[in-house]
């Protein structure tokens, strides 16, 4: 009788700490997280890497990604990489942002460091609204969308519309990879782990501003069940935010 | 090798950073102090540091907590505007215990003011000014020799107690050319043991100012008050010049007190008996200096270029003994020496008439 033998085929990434997620059941940070610790895993980034992290849900990084790890003020997270970056060239510099944090506080801060071509990668999380704070409206909620400050729905006139920050930062020179991507499905999470990966490449060849912005889930303040919210991704979110690599300069 | 020249506040500043090991400079154009990135955007790149124009002084200052976070002895300078917008980091500065020095050359507010000398800034500058539970170290210089010097001493600070430090100029200041020696150039330091580097063979570390967990931010907040309880031990600089049989101490810092100086001079030499004490560091404030001052002058004249922002902290320190006297000269007026020696003599000649009638 042949004898059986174990293999590992999956795992947790060294760089994800054993610690269990303070996420809300269905969200996304969590995908995000492990494709990030994956990516520092693959280019064995562990011990070079400073992760600069925003306000917003995101902020308990630290607790989950084993690498040295910077606060930042709300929306200042690529102003404080650019610091870090520009003293320490030889230091791996990712920024975690969520979408209050990046298009709307700190919009003049990610416009400026993707236009001055900073060598830094940026993660973006797009879950349409501020969810740390119970669900306000956020620069990129979709029109006609309940959030706790828009009760009767977005008006994109007087509300405004919601930003297209993939867009926006790939018609920059300054920016070399700018892609969106999802976590709804597995065949999505693949595709999202790649451009993370390529995102990662960017700043390691020394070429400039990369960002990867993810179409994230919020349950808990869409009031939808977990499954729901996948639908939610695929049928409200993917028509307005259209998912794909923007801007690819690396060859 | 130390050399004598001929500079600007501004640019001695600026030189006196560099050479305490400063490499890195963002800021963000405002008038008066142009001189300061305009005479860096050339000097560090040369060096072999950065030096970035941000787009806000919003960036600016957490551009400076970036690269403090990582060990460099960063700078930043504005004026009254600028310095408003960078209170936000320097709170997150003060709260994550970053080093870094702050400039400011003021201009005179509220609003956008004017560009002319104030010290109107005073209060923002010694209680903080941006939110929470916290003291930036502050540094006042009245010569160019001193824009100087007290750069270098900034850093020490900063790094010693690992907070920002804040060096107090003004428009004068910062124009004016006087003689300076340069050449206190100091080794390059070694990055702190907490600066984050990537966590090559040690645990990932952190830096941060958020505390969630029950009793966290209590011990924070009474850790960062020991830490400014050593720094009013340890750091208070003060120039004080008071003959003995004193009957009257004048209060000034930086450039008005080079003014006030030239008046006591003057009273001196017409028989009066005046002395003189210039606050160098206004946090930590020469509170026992005042006190004793009080206690013997019993009367003190306070001379700001504001409507009364240090006075306060002289009748703190001396704590109802002795009167304390106010003249304020806000707006950008510059007061002339005459002016307070006018003042003084009124002060003195009230006094003794009033002693006379008793």
């Amino acid at each position: 009788m042949a004898e059986l033998t174990k293999k590992k085929v999956f795992g947790r990434p060294s760089s994800l700490k054993e610690s269990a997620f303070h996420f809300c059941p269905g969200c996304h940070h969590g995908v995000v997280h492990r494709l990030v610790a994956e990516a520092v895993d693959h280019f064995k980034l562990a011990d070079s890497t400073v992760a600069v992290i925003g306000v917003g849900c995101g902020v308990f990084l630290y607790d989950y990604l084993a690498v040295d790890c910077c606060e930042a003020p709300h929306g200042r997270a690529p102003a404080v990489a650019t610091g870090i970056k520009r003293v320490n060239p030889d230091t791996f510099v990712l920024t975690y942002q969520g979408d209050g944090d990046l298009a709307a506080i700190g919009i003049s801060e990610i416009i400026h460091a993707a236009n001055r071509q900073e060598n830094i990668t940026v993660i973006f999380v797009n879950n349409s609204l501020y969810g740390m704070t119970g669900g306000q409206m956020a620069p990129t909620t979709l029109p006609g969308q309940k959030t706790t400050t828009t009760p009767a729905g977005r008006k994109p006139r007087g509300d405004g519309y919601p930003m297209q920050m993939s867009e926006l930062i790939a018609s920059l020179p300054g920016s070399v990879f700018v892609a969106r991507a999802a976590c709804h499905t597995p065949a999505h999470i693949r595709q999202a782990g790649k451009a993370v990966r390529r995102a990662f490449s960017a700043q390691l060849e020394g070429r400039g501003f990369s960002m990867v912005e993810f179409l994230s889930a919020c349950p808990t303040n869409w009031r939808l069940s977990p499954e729901e919210a996948l639908r939610f991704i695929e049928e409200k979110m993917i028509p307005v935010y259209p998912l794909g690599i923007f801007k690819d300069e690396l060859t | 090798m130390r050399e004598k020249i001929l500079a600007k506040g501004s640019v001695a500043l600026a030189m006196g950073a560099v050479d305490a090991g400063c490499r890195c400079y963002f800021g963000y154009p405002i008038t008066p102090q142009n001189d300061i990135p305009e005479y860096l955007s050339a000097a560090l790149p040369k060096a072999g540091g950065t030096f970035i124009q941000a787009e806000s002084e919003l960036a600016a200052i957490n551009m400076v907590l970036g690269a403090a976070a990582v060990g460099a002895r960063a700078m930043t300078s504005s004026s009254g505007p600028g310095i408003s917008l960078m209170q936000e980091g320097l709170s997150y500065m003060a709260g994550s215990e970053l080093p870094a020095v702050v400039v400011n050359i003021t201009r005179s507010g509220p609003g956008l003011g004017g560009i002319a000398p104030t010290q109107g800034d005073y209060k923002q500058a010694t209680r903080g000014g941006g939110h929470g539970d916290y003291r930036l170290l502050v540094l006042a210089p009245s010569s160019v020799q001193e824009m100087y010097d007290l750069a270098g001493a900034a850093f020490a600070l900063a790094f010693r107690y690992r907070n920002p430090v804040m060096i107090l100029g003004d428009a004068i200041l910062g124009q004016m050319k006087e003689p300076l020696l340069t050449g206190a150039t100091l080794p390059l330091p070694d990055p702190p043991a907490w600066a984050l580097s990537g966590a090559r063979l040690r645990q990932p570390r952190l830096i941060k100012s958020l505390y969630l967990q029950e009793g966290e931010m209590t011990a924070h907040n009474w850790k960062l008050y020991n830490k400014y309880e050593a720094v009013k031990r340890q750091e208070v600089r003060v120039e004080v010049d008071c003959p003995p049989r004193c009957t009257l101490v004048l209060v000034a810092y930086g450039s008005c007190s080079r003014i006030v100086r030239t008046a006591v001079e003057r009273s001196r030499r017409r028989g009066f008996a005046v002395g003189l004490i210039r606050p160098i560091t206004l946090f930590p404030f020469p509170e026992a200096e005042i006190q004793r001052a009080a206690a013997a002058a019993k009367r003190l004249l306070v001379v700001e270029m504001n409507t009364g922002q240090m006075v306060d902290d002289v009748r703190l320190a001396c704590a109802g003994t002795g009167a304390v006297y106010f003249k304020g000269y806000p707006g950008g007026e510059v007061p002339t020496p005459e002016q307070i020696e006018q003042e003084i003599e009124r002060i003195i000649k009230a006094e003794e008439l009033r002693r006379w009638r008793n």
